[in-house]
């Protein structure tokens, strides 16, 4: 309807008796005074473990990098399924700057907002499916950590599909 | 849509006179607008001729190396973590010919790690200066690659450049002295516009007088039998008609009040951090769930926390001069994003966190009420609804306001109108052959597999 008297677009407007509308109960992302900072989502208690999730042994350093390059394993069996849910993810978190190809042309470096992305042949990395997952998890200098977007499966999935990246980009795929 | 105070009033004929007036005026902006339009055109050529001396030196100072090349090389292997003036995770890269030597250079590059390894002093102390950060070995490059790429860092700095940041910035106010100089122009012609209006009124004025001094008879106006609102009062049918217009028109406007109370659509409230969609998600094209993540898995999809913010933005510290508009200025968006590193506690100067956080409180936009659950993941992921379908736009907002009005009359419009996503889903296989068989359908939609009953959002 066109005619919408008395409201202002930086306001809410106006309720007819809310009996229901605020909720009693605590949201995720709400800001309460009980909480520290306001916040509502408070972080667990350090070395706790949830079901469904295991810690990632690997330290965030150059020995556990290199230890997790040279032995981590990729847990997943090695599908076509597996292999269509890590490029539906790959395409969300990686490709806008690794490229749909894994050539470091995705389109912030075409757009040259981010420069100095390598691309997955690259022969100083050798990346392997350990190290994917390792810097997927903690970043790797100018890139971060991509652990709070996805699960532990999830990472493997996206592991998957760069390691067939590689091996395309490489002229071999498996 | 705005507050009018007065919506039937006198005032309106002023206003139908002013825009009357600004109806002529179109004709005057018109001819403004093809200027503006030249002027931008303008920008990028300035641009293009500014660098071109740049890139020129650039390649004139490279002597043992192409400095073209390096600049590509650079690029793609180097820029992560180096940036010609400033530190980034390693140090600013130029004029470093004149602070190591050539072959030192060369094995560090092919490879620093070894170097460090093999008790290099030079090499140790560089390590432990940058926060014993590796840099990853480059075994591809060859000896030439390395003198193209320490050609094009040795270049000095390109002098037209603080030229080009003055050209830039004096186009930059050009073209916001447009903005400026139309208001202007509108003051002026509306001032010129009254006093026209005062002076024919003085001038009609004393022509009056003279003809009255003169003896000049001046037509007068004759006096109406019956005033115009006696008549309408006499005439019963006209009475009749009016009233029952009225009446509608007037249950037409309360009904359209009382139907968008509680209604927010539009709702654009001013956030603590200008945070542009439209520069995020519609220029650099980032996917939607890059940021907001849960919304694959979760029933919320979150406001991404800081982090996801950082990822990207450790390296981009300012936004590129294309990105502002005439409305917010590069400075501006330089600033905002300045704020972010204060939130997050990020030093740009030393490339580290300092540690102190504060978190952005964010204005929520789209709320719905406590006592329906709406599930994101089941939407989005099983769904497969495509996230404008319901937020419009986004990669459109300059600044995020709520698309669609989230009413419950909208949400089971859309379950009416929507097929269940039932292929490649073995969830569905039995419902669907035994509801579809029960409807006589091949298609269901959300509302047939029971999607607009109570309990399924209210509980």
């Amino acid at each position: 309807l066109s005619f919408v008297s008395c409201v202002d677009n930086s306001k809410p407007n106006y309720q007819y008796m809310p009996n229901m509308y605020e909720t009693v109960s605590y949201e995720p992302y709400g800001a309460y005074d009980v909480f520290v900072d306001e916040q509502e989502a408070k972080l667990p208690v350090e070395g706790t473990v949830s079901r469904g999730w295991r810690p990632y042994e690997y330290e965030n350093s150059p020995e556990g990098f290199a230890a997790a390059k040279a032995e981590n394993t990729n847990p997943l069996p090695y599908t076509e399924s597996n292999l269509a849910k890590g490029k539906a993810l790959y395409t969300i978190y990686c490709a806008v700057c690794h490229g749909d190809k894994g050539d470091g042309k995705g389109i912030l470096v075409q757009r040259e907002k981010i420069l100095g992305i390598p691309s997955y042949d690259d022969a100083g990395r050798a990346i392997t499916e350990g190290g994917v997952y390792h810097v997927q998890y903690y970043g790797l200098n100018a890139m971060g950590s991509y652990a709070s977007q996805t699960t532990i499966e999830e990472r493997w999935l996206i592991t998957h599909y760069v390691m067939s990246l590689k091996n395309e980009l490489l002229g071999s795929p498996s | 849509m705005k507050k009018v105070k007065y919506r039937h009033s006198a005032t309106r004929i002023v206003f139908l006179s002013v825009s009357l007036f600004f109806s002529f005026n179109a004709l005057l902006l018109a001819q403004d607008a093809p200027q503006e339009s030249e002027l931008s055109g303008e920008q990028p050529d300035v641009q293009e001729t500014v660098q071109g001396p740049e890139e020129s030196n650039v390649e004139a100072a490279a002597s043992s190396g192409d400095a073209a090349a390096g600049k590509e090389l650079f690029n793609t292997l180097c820029a992560a973590c180096h940036k010609l003036d400033g530190n980034s995770i390693g140090p600013a890269l130029r004029g470093v010919g004149e602070r190591r030597e050539t072959d030192w250079l060369h094995s560090w590059i092919k490879n620093s790690q070894a170097l460090i390894a093999a008790g290099d002093a030079q090499a140790v102390e560089l390590f432990n200066e940058y926060n014993n950060v590796a840099m990853p070995p480059f075994p591809q490059l060859s000896d030439g690659d390395i003198d193209n790429i320490l050609a094009y860092v040795n270049a000095p700095k390109a002098v037209p450049k603080e030229q080009q940041a003055g050209s830039e910035a004096g186009a930059g106010s050009g073209s916001s002295g447009g903005g400026v100089s139309t208001d202007i122009l509108l003051g002026i012609l509306a001032f010129v516009l009254l006093m026209l209006l005062v002076i024919l009124y003085l001038v009609n004025k004393t022509l009056r007088r003279f003809a009255v001094a003169s003896g000049v008879e001046l037509p007068v106006k004759q006096k109406r039998s019956t005033p115009i609102w006696r008549s309408f009062v006499e005439n019963q049918f006209l009475v009749i008609v009016s009233a029952v217009l009225l009446m509608l028109v007037g249950s037409y406007f309360a009904y359209g009040y009382l139907m968008q109370v509680g209604v927010d659509q539009g709702y654009q409230p001013i956030q603590p951090i200008h945070f542009s969609h439209r520069i995020h998600a519609g220029e650099n094209q980032i996917e939607c769930k890059f940021c907001h993540s849960s919304a694959r898995v979760s029933k919320t999809s979150g406001i991404p926390s800081l982090n996801v913010c950082m990822n990207c933005h450790k390296s981009i510290s300012e936004v590129a001069e294309g990105t502002a508009t005439e409305e917010y200025s590069k400075e501006f968006y330089d600033g905002e994003i300045a704020k972010l590193y204060d939130a997050v506690g990020w030093d740009v100067s030393s490339q580290q966190y300092t540690g102190e956080t504060e978190p952005v409180k964010w204005i929520r936009i789209h709320n719905l009420p406590d006592f329906a659950y709406f599930n994101h993941s089941q939407h989005v992921e099983v769904g497969g609804i495509a996230c404008q379908t319901c937020h419009g736009p986004v990669e459109e907002m300059e600044i995020m306001y709520q698309n669609a009005p989230l009413t419950m009359g909208w949400c089971i419009n859309c379950h009416r109108e929507t097929n269940v996503r039932t292929a490649g889903n073995e969830y569905y296989e039995k419902v669907h052959e035994e509801l579809s068989k029960k409807y006589g359908v091949e298609e269901l939609t959300v509302a047939q597999m029971g999607g607009i009953e109570c309990a399924k959002c209210h509980y």
